[in-house]
């Protein structure tokens, strides 16, 4: 089927099967790697993309439902030439290690903080939940996206 | 040799985080190259059986499926994994073949592999393999595994694989004087490491150059290619290993597995790149699982709760083959029953049980988490019996620093003897008792408060590190006046580049951003040994340390040509050499060519880091539930070459521990079916479960046993959380005579001991 | 875990769903949020033909709020009803039982309809629609039928539904104001599907007695189910301790939870006697 669709800000066209999931569209057609597959059924969090504002899990969605779609990924959440300031606050409080959960990390921390920039700790672990990190412990995660808040309340749309 | 301190011990910020953050990591998965075909694995969905058939017609005739493989098409004898970690003859004959033949053994063992233009139609041809396989009866227990009426391996003729014992002292006599002795059965339930990228491999065969490269290598790269190079049939020159990004290991990545050599034989029979990625439910029910433990054991001690003696039995569950970790969990129960703690007289036995489930291997704190369990419940409950203190009966018994360094029970039958290398345990103790605010805590001892129950607990471990034999680091000065450092060790998520960039750059006394580390690959050093147990920054980083200073001393000689000088009148800052009468030149313009120096280290004296960890739990004893209000802990690891990334080494310790302690479980049916095949009912801990940890790690002494005074740091805190949450619970739970002997305590295994 | 092959159509109009359904039978499947659809394709545990997205179908996402009660559209997701102003006071058992519903991502996705449609005895929809009196609107060939939740759940993952039908809402009775509610669940961690759980309301007479007492319970039968007994303690009592502790013991006899390896019937058993216990409390409180 062909679909047209904008990724990270650029109109993509292109021909796949029903059977493609959106987050394999991204990493194969695209070759947008950093979203990552950790489960493939939606229990890990690492394939989460933001899709029309919304966070979610690009490995239960298939890349033909979004056609029409804006989807966001880390690679849209990311400058050229320095980290955002959600990924300066990852790296000061050492929120990753692996870094494969990483992408999915600053995707959905993204997507909440942008609807939520008041998000307190309790909230922040909510959301967070649905992303598994077994590296870090969770603990550095919270802290980082807790301090990235105020870059959000600030603005209109960061990074 | 103690390189000048600028870097090591500064928290930096990684330079790994730059492309991680970004979604530029390279994993294996990202890993795609030209004419690529995609391999998935035919799985055994029987536990136990006699194949008579794999018909794979069906699957062949597909359109896009270019292969099906099977251990027919292996040749004969069929090449099984080696045992990377002690080689004994007596594990040998369960081995496991790189594909199923004669039998299956258990769910999830490789019968096939399907080689097709995409993975989405190389999995449609999974549904197209017919396995006829005649059932037998599976062994999932202690019980049947023992009895023997039905064996895996009929040649050996037994399901018992071997059994170790563990000697000190005198035991019988011990315990036979003994005013106290107490015995119980405790259980460890089977649980896994679970990192969270999925294992894979892009293997490619160049037919020409005879040369055969394999993305995905992890933890120990030259010792799979050396087993790879064995069942191929090739020399280890002809194989290149190359790790990319690496998301997680925690023991069990990077071993070696059938698709480890799978994917590479695919490659070459088809002559064109393969890439095999694993999924998740193949993950769950064939990745290495760990710490099935069975434990028998009975402590003696004296009146005044001084503990006298270990003694007792040991059964852990192998699962269906012996892998490349060979024994070393089993062996480690039995040689870490005593922990820190001075203990004259122990006779344990510890037996490795072959049954019909996923094999079992080293999980982060191999052998340790399962024997501080059983440890620290037994030091509680002989508190609880004599009526002492249960601190205090700690610091009575920990090893002092005087007795150090401190030989632990003896394992045979292959001798193995290590000793403790230092440390003041006790000042620990008390700095964690400080640091919890046990003082306080101690009220809430198993009282009631808003329905729940409170209870404290607190134990001392040590985590074992620095394993030999050597490493390699090789340093290279390049023409742009940038070192490249190349090491042995293998990064899997702990931060080795920006690590490593700290130990070199104190060592060649140069600025951080002038150093790029290179790890893990098959092709920067002669030889490494990668990263296990928490090796990689002693024995990578002691290495880095011996390079540096041969790669000043040439580059000291080099300069004193061009200064005319001689090479004892040379001194070198971070960017230039000094000669005599204030005659410099800039090291980039020193040599036209690299200067380069190589240097091993060796040493296979362990490190042993220490420390307490002590936790607070409420229980609600009308849904089970414990909820972790607090944990800290404190270690000591002689030198802390970056505090942060060691703080996140032991905070994601302790949240995995607890995830063993309370939610972890992999079960099996009577069938030796996997019931927790998901990532929805294998249940790893979520950024809600535990939101309150607090972990210190500091250097008091240094370890004697290498030149940087480190010791291994990335597993310890682990070790004593099932025992110091289980305990807690017992206190909390008091009133009830609530004594948890298996983990984990779920809210049903609690609720049930309400009673 | 890649899906299966199958073809996707993108109807524009309920009665072009309708049409496809009939023209492929049981080789179609519909497809709402695809939060418990797609994990089953990626265990290659279904493998239907065609995949019918409503997404585009028109009326399906609205919340209508009314005298006459409730109305969710089969395809508004969780997110929408944390969203909704109104919700909250038109019923707000309903948005603290979906505010237990899996996780943030899973949330922006997964809809009313899926849930239904799905059926999963733990889950909190189909809870939520047994306990109040919930009519599932469905549309089929031969035009739209309002099935009563109770008779609506047949069993685990099975319903009333018939080949070629869609769901295209969930009406939900009005809400007095004064009414005494409570929901509770438990689960292993945040988001995980509950191991039981229980949603209940009843109203109070000029005595201050209970009357239309709702007690409902998840995770405790093969199926969302109500508690007779348990209700028949509550209504004409003051909600005492004396009569919530008879409704919770009676709760526990009533249900007939299910053993797997997660929990024994016996523990399901005592969990909703604890939950039911508690949820009363709360509604009393």
């Amino acid at each position: 089927m062909r679909i047209k669709l904008k990724v990270n800000g650029k109109t993509v066209e292109a021909e796949v099967a029903p059977r493609i999931s959106l987050a394999d569209f991204l990493r194969d057609t695209l070759r947008l790697t950093g979203t990552h597959l950790g489960c493939e059924h939606g229990v890990c969090g690492a394939c989460t993309v933001i899709v029309d504002g919304a966070a979610v899990r690009a490995c239960l969605m298939l890349a033909v439902q979004a056609h029409g779609e804006q989807i966001v990924t880390v690679e849209g959440l990311s400058n050229d030439d320095a980290l955002s300031p959600l990924q300066a606050c990852f790296r000061k409080h050492h929120a990753l290690q692996c870094g494969f959960c990483t992408p999915g990390m600053i995707t959905t921390a993204h997507a909440l903080l942008t609807e939520e920039p008041d998000a307190d700790a309790d909230r922040v672990r909510e959301v967070l939940s649905g992303n598994i990190c077994r590296c870090t412990g969770y603990i550095p995660i919270i802290e980082a996206v807790l301090e990235a808040r105020a870059h959000y309340a600030d603005q209109d749309a960061p990074p | 040799m103690k390189p000048r301190n600028l870097l090591i011990g500064s928290p930096m910020e990684r330079v790994e985080d730059f492309r991680f953050l970004r979604g530029d990591g390279r994993f294996v998965a990202d890993v795609n190259l030209e004419g690529q075909l995609h391999a998935v694995i035919a799985r055994s969905a029987v536990a136990h059986g006699r194949i008579r058939a794999i018909h794979t017609g069906d699957a062949r005739a597909m359109a896009g499926v270019r292969a099906v493989i099977t251990a027919r098409d292996l040749g004969r004898p069929v090449p099984v994994i080696p045992l990377r970690l002690q080689p004994l003859a007596e594990l040998a004959p369960f081995r496991q073949p790189m594909l199923a033949h004669g039998k299956v053994r258990f769910v999830g063992e490789p019968l096939a592999v399907i080689v097709a233009d995409s993975p989405q139609i190389a999995e449609d041809a999974l549904d197209r393999i017919g396995a006829d396989i005649e059932p037998l009866p599976a062994i999932v227990d202690r019980e049947h595994a023992e009895a023997g009426e039905t064996v895996l391996f009929e040649d050996h003729g037994s399901n018992v694989a071997i059994r170790w014992t563990a000697v000190r002292g005198d035991a019988g006599r011990a315990f036979a004087n003994a005013q106290y002795v107490r015995k119980e059965t405790f259980r460890i339930q089977r649980h896994a490491a679970l990192f969270l990228e999925p294992r894979g491999f892009v293997a490619q065969w160049d037919g020409r150059a005879r040369k055969l490269t394999l993305w995905g290598a992890a933890k120990v790269a030259f010792a799979n290619r050396k087993i790879l190079a064995a069942a191929m049939g090739l020399a280890e020159q002809q194989i290149e290993m190359i790790e990319v990004d690496v998301g997680g290991g925690f023991g069990s990545r990077g071993e070696f597995y059938p698709e480890d050599f799978l994917i590479p034989f695919a490659a070459r029979l088809l002559n064109r790149p393969v890439k095999w990625i694993e999924d998740r439910r193949e993950h769950l029910m064939t990745a290495n699982h760990a710490r099935e433990t069975e434990c028998e054991i009975e402590i003696a001690a004296t009146g005044d709760g001084r503990i006298l003696g270990l003694r007792g039995r040991s059964w852990s569950d192998n699962g269906a083959y012996i892998r490349t970790n060979g024994s070393v969990a089993p062996r480690n129960v039995a040689q870490f029953m005593s922990g820190p703690y001075h203990i004259e007289n122990i006779a344990l036995s510890t037996t490795q049980l072959i049954t019909n489930k996923t094999p079992a291997g080293t999980y982060r704190g191999p052998g340790r988490f399962e024997a501080d369990f059983v440890r620290e419940r037994l030091i509680d409950l002989m508190a609880k019996d004599l009526g002492l203190d249960r601190v205090e009966i700690r610091r009575r018994n920990l090893v002092r620093e005087n007795q150090m360094p401190y030989p632990l029970a003896t394992i045979t039958p292959y001798e193995s003897a290590t000793e403790l290398d230092g440390g003041d345990y006790r000042q620990l103790l008390d700095r964690c008792l400080e640091d919890f605010g046990w003082a306080e805590k101690v009220k809430l001892d198993g009282r009631l408060i808003d329905g729940r129950y409170h209870g404290i607990a607190i134990g001392c471990f040590i985590e074992g590190g620095g394993a030999g034999p050597s490493e390699d680091a090789r340093i290279v000065l390049e023409s742009d006046g940038t070192y490249s450092v190349y090491v042995g060790s293998a990064a899997v998520g702990q931060g080795i580049e920006t690590i490593m960039a700290q130990i070199a750059g104190d060592a060649l006394e140069a600025p951080f951003d002038r150093i790029r580390v290179r790890h893990g690959s098959t092709g920067d050093v002669a030889q490494g040994h990668g990263s296990y147990h928490s090796r990689a920054t002693v024995m990578g980083g002691s290495a880095i340390v011996l390079a540096a200073e041969k790669l000043r001393d040439k580059l000291r000689e080099v300069a004193a040509r061009a200064l005319g000088c001689e090479p004892g009148e040379v001194t070198l800052d971070s960017g230039t050499a000094k000669g005599p009468a204030g005659k410099s030149l800039a090291l980039s313009e020193l040599s036209e060519a690299p200067v380069e120096a190589e240097a091993t280290y060796r040493g296979d004296k362990h490190t042993y880091a220490y420390g307490s960890l002590a936790a607070h739990v409420a229980v609600d004893v009308k849904t089970g539930h414990v909820e972790v209000i607090d944990v800290a802990s404190i270690k000591d690891v002689g030198r802390i070459i970056n505090p942060a990334t060691l703080h996140g080494q032991a905070v994601g310790a302790i949240v995995q521990g607890l995830g063993g302690a309370l939610l972890e479980h992999l079960v099996y049916d009577g069938d030796g079916q996997l019931l927790t095949g998901t990532l929805a009912d294998y249940m790893v801990p979520s950024a809600g479960c535990f939101p309150v940890i607090r972990s210190t790690v500091v250097e008091l002494i240094p370890s004697p046993n290498n030149p940087l005074g480190a010791k291994g740091g990335g597993e310890g805190e682990i070790i004593p959380v099932g025992g110091v949450i289980a305990n807690a619970v017992a206190a909390a739970l008091a009133d009830f005579g609530v004594e948890p002997m298996e983990l984990p305590l779920s809210p049903p295994r609690i609720w049930a001991l309400i009673g | 875990m890649k899906f299966p092959d199958f073809d996707y159509a993108c109807p524009k109009s309920l009665d072009e769903a309708l049409g496809l359904l009939r023209l492929h039978g049981d080789d179609a499947v519909l497809l709402a949020g695809g939060q418990s659809l797609m994990p089953l394709l990626a265990f290659r545990l279904a493998a239907p033909g065609l995949l019918v997205d409503l997404k585009d179908v028109p009326g399906l996402g609205d919340i209508g709020i009314d005298g006459g009660g409730v109305r969710l559209g089969a395809f508004v997701r969780w997110c929408e009803i944390d969203r909704n102003a109104g919700l909250a006071a038109a019923h707000p058992l309903l948005v603290e039982a979906i505010g237990h519903v899996a996780h943030y991502q899973i949330r922006n996705r997964g809809t009313v309809g899926g849930s239904l449609a799905y059926g999963d005895p733990a889950a909190e929809m189909p809870g939520i629609a047994v306990t109040c009196d919930g009519e599932i609107i469905v549309m089929g060939e031969s035009g739209e039928r309002r099935v009563a939740a109770a008779d609506f759940f047949l069993g685990a993952l099975t319903t009333c539904l018939r080949p070629g039908e869609i769901i295209t809402g969930l009406h939900l009775p009005p809400w007095p104001a004064g009414r005494r509610w409570a929901f509770e669940e438990f689960a292993r961690r945040r988001g995980d599907f509950a191991l039981a759980g229980t949603a209940l309301y009843y109203d109070l007479d000029s005595q201050g007695r209970a009357t239309d007492a709702h007690i409902g319970v998840i995770g405790a039968a093969d199926r969302p189910m109500r508690l007779a007994q348990a209700e028949r303690m509550i209504n004409g009592s003051t909600v005492n301790a004396d009569a919530i502790a008879a409704a919770a013991e009676a709760a526990s006899r009533e249900v007939d939870p299910m053993e797997d390896f997660h929990a024994p019937t016996a523990y399901r058993r005592a969990l909703v006697e604890t939950l039911v216990a508690r949820a009363l409390t709360r509604a009393a409180g």
